[in-house]
């Protein structure tokens, strides 16, 4: 497997007048081209600070190596913009990188198409529901074609059986676009069924408690699986993890 | 195929709107019809209060009335258009540059709580006893304000749809005029129509300071020679462009808002 990522020493703080916080201290880890990594942990923990991190947000202490990578980052809420159509939602990154070309668009709409959201094309994100919101978000993120994409609790605005739905959808994006993910997620379910490593972080200052390769390959159907044996056991591990 | 309730749930929305229309109208009515026969009583002194035949007939018979007006609409128009484009250029640097800002804060503060006319001596010996003198006056009382509320506006865009734009490798420039501009867009025209009613204020104490033409230099002349029909008439072409840049603005606004 190819290495596309790489995280040395990871350590991050922040200023404020009254006092400094140590966020992250102590980050290694490797990011395989294909992986689907979920980084779990306890609220306040600093995932996000570590997702704005990699994506250059922010700056830090230590070394990430980057082979020549793009990076796209989808937030909590898909945060479409209101006055744009969703077409035109989708083409603000190759507008901004002036990478507007009429390929481009094309493949763009082939995105939406192929993704269930040909009828809304030209309709303006009030017009669709939660999880075509968000499915237009990560077109959105992959209009820029970016190698790694950082997903940052990308269900947690939704409602819980459209949230169970859409991250399979997502999932399958993600697949077939042959993409590499990181997630941060504060539901273990989620982290399992959707991915092949779990990286948990420890409390303040956070550094990595633990890594679960997920060897297990859970099918489609979300349901069944948290009723299988290997399910159970990994979600008991990461449970017990996150509570020690 | 609308049920019976809803009929009659759209009928009551029909009536009650049209029970406010024919009330306002009622008002206006009312009182013009009490003041016109009052006076004709000679219950109310016309000398004192005119009367509305009275205004209209000054309005008709007066020299030049039309001039007046347009003399206040032009200085109204000019105060209203420089001081939306001063306010949003001066908003947008304001954005671009947080440090100014803030250094600039208390100033911009202290400026728009002064009352503006006590400035107007100096105005007038700065830029002289002429129309320059109601434009700047207007423009110090309507782009302060309009500065004071943009920057505020395109300093509450949301942290996140900023985040995106920062994602996509977008610059302070791409931030301002694809997130900040646009979502901001509603509230820009409602500073906008608030801006009108500012100029407004503002060429009015403008004339009453050194004009010799103008709506304001009417009334300001009618009460040095004590004629208060001209004042009234006066206040009375005030409402009526009130009422028209008014209808105007709303027209243009829900244009642009779509």
């Amino acid at each position: 497997m190819n290495t596309i990522l790489e995280i040395k020493d990871l350590y991050k703080n922040y200023q404020t007048i009254e006092k400094e916080i140590i966020v992250l201290h102590n980050i290694n880890f490797k990011v395989n081209e294909g992986d689907f990594i979920s980084i779990v942990g306890p609220s306040g923990a600093g995932k996000s600070t570590l997702l704005s991190i990699i994506a250059g947000l922010e700056d830090y202490k230590g070394k990430i190596i980057k082979n020549d990578i793009t990076i796209g980052y989808m937030l909590q809420k898909d945060y479409l913009m209101p006055y744009l159509t969703i077409l035109d939602n989708c083409l603000l990154g190759l507008k901004i990188n002036k990478k507007c070309s009429k390929d481009n668009i094309k493949r763009v709409k082939d995105l939406l198409i192929k993704y269930g959201l040909e009828d809304y094309i030209y309709s303006y994100p009030d017009d669709l529901s939660g999880g075509q919101r968000q499915r237009a978000a990560l077109i959105r993120t992959l209009a820029l074609n970016p190698d790694i994409l950082l997903l940052d609790e990308p269900f947690s605005a939704l409602d819980y059986q459209t949230r169970l739905n859409i991250s399979k959808d997502i999932k399958n994006i993600i697949k077939n676009e042959k993409k590499t993910l990181i997630m941060v997620t504060h539901d273990i379910s989620e982290a399992i069924n959707m991915s092949n490593k779990v990286i948990v972080l420890s409390n303040t200052p956070s550094s990595i408690k633990s890594v679960y390769q997920i060897d297990y390959d859970f099918d489609d159907d979300i349901i069944k699986n948290r009723t299988s044996k290997e399910f159970m056991e990994y979600y008991t591990r990461i449970w017990r993890d996150l509570n020690d | 195929m609308i049920s019976e309730e809803r009929k009659i749930y759209l009928k009551r929305i029909k009536k009650d709107k049209l029970f406010i229309t024919i009330s306002r109208i009622m008002i206006l009515v009312i009182f013009l019809f009490l003041w016109e026969i009052l006076s004709r009583l000679k219950v109310i002194d016309t000398f004192m209060f005119s009367s509305p035949s009275k205004i209209i007939n000054t309005i008709i018979n007066t020299d030049n009335i039309l001039l007046h007006v347009l003399t206040t609409l032009k200085e109204i128009i000019i105060s209203f258009i420089l001081g939306n484009i001063i306010g949003f250029i001066i908003s947008s640097i304001l954005w671009f540059n947080k440090k100014l800002s803030l250094i600039l804060d208390p100033y911009l503060t202290i400026i728009n709580s002064l009352p503006k006319v006590a400035l107007g001596p100096l105005i007038i010996i700065l830029f002289g006893a002429n129309i320059n003198s109601i434009i700047i006056m207007a423009l110090l009382i309507s782009s302060i304000i309009s500065i004071l509320n943009m920057v505020s506006y395109f300093n509450s865009t949301d942290q996140n749809m900023i985040k995106i734009i920062k994602t996509m490798g977008g610059t302070k420039k791409d931030i301002f005029f694809r997130v900040v501009l646009p979502s901001n867009i509603n509230f820009i025209i409602d500073s906008f129509k608030v801006n009108i009613s500012m100029c407004f204020v503002g060429v009015i104490m403008g004339e009453f300071l050194v004009s010799k033409q103008g709506i304001g230099y009417l009334i300001n002349y009618g009460s040095q020679i004590f004629n208060m029909n001209l004042v009234l008439t006066g206040i009375t072409l005030l409402i009526l462009l009130t009422i028209i840049l008014y209808l105007l603005m709303e027209l243009i606004s829900n244009k642009i808002k779509r």
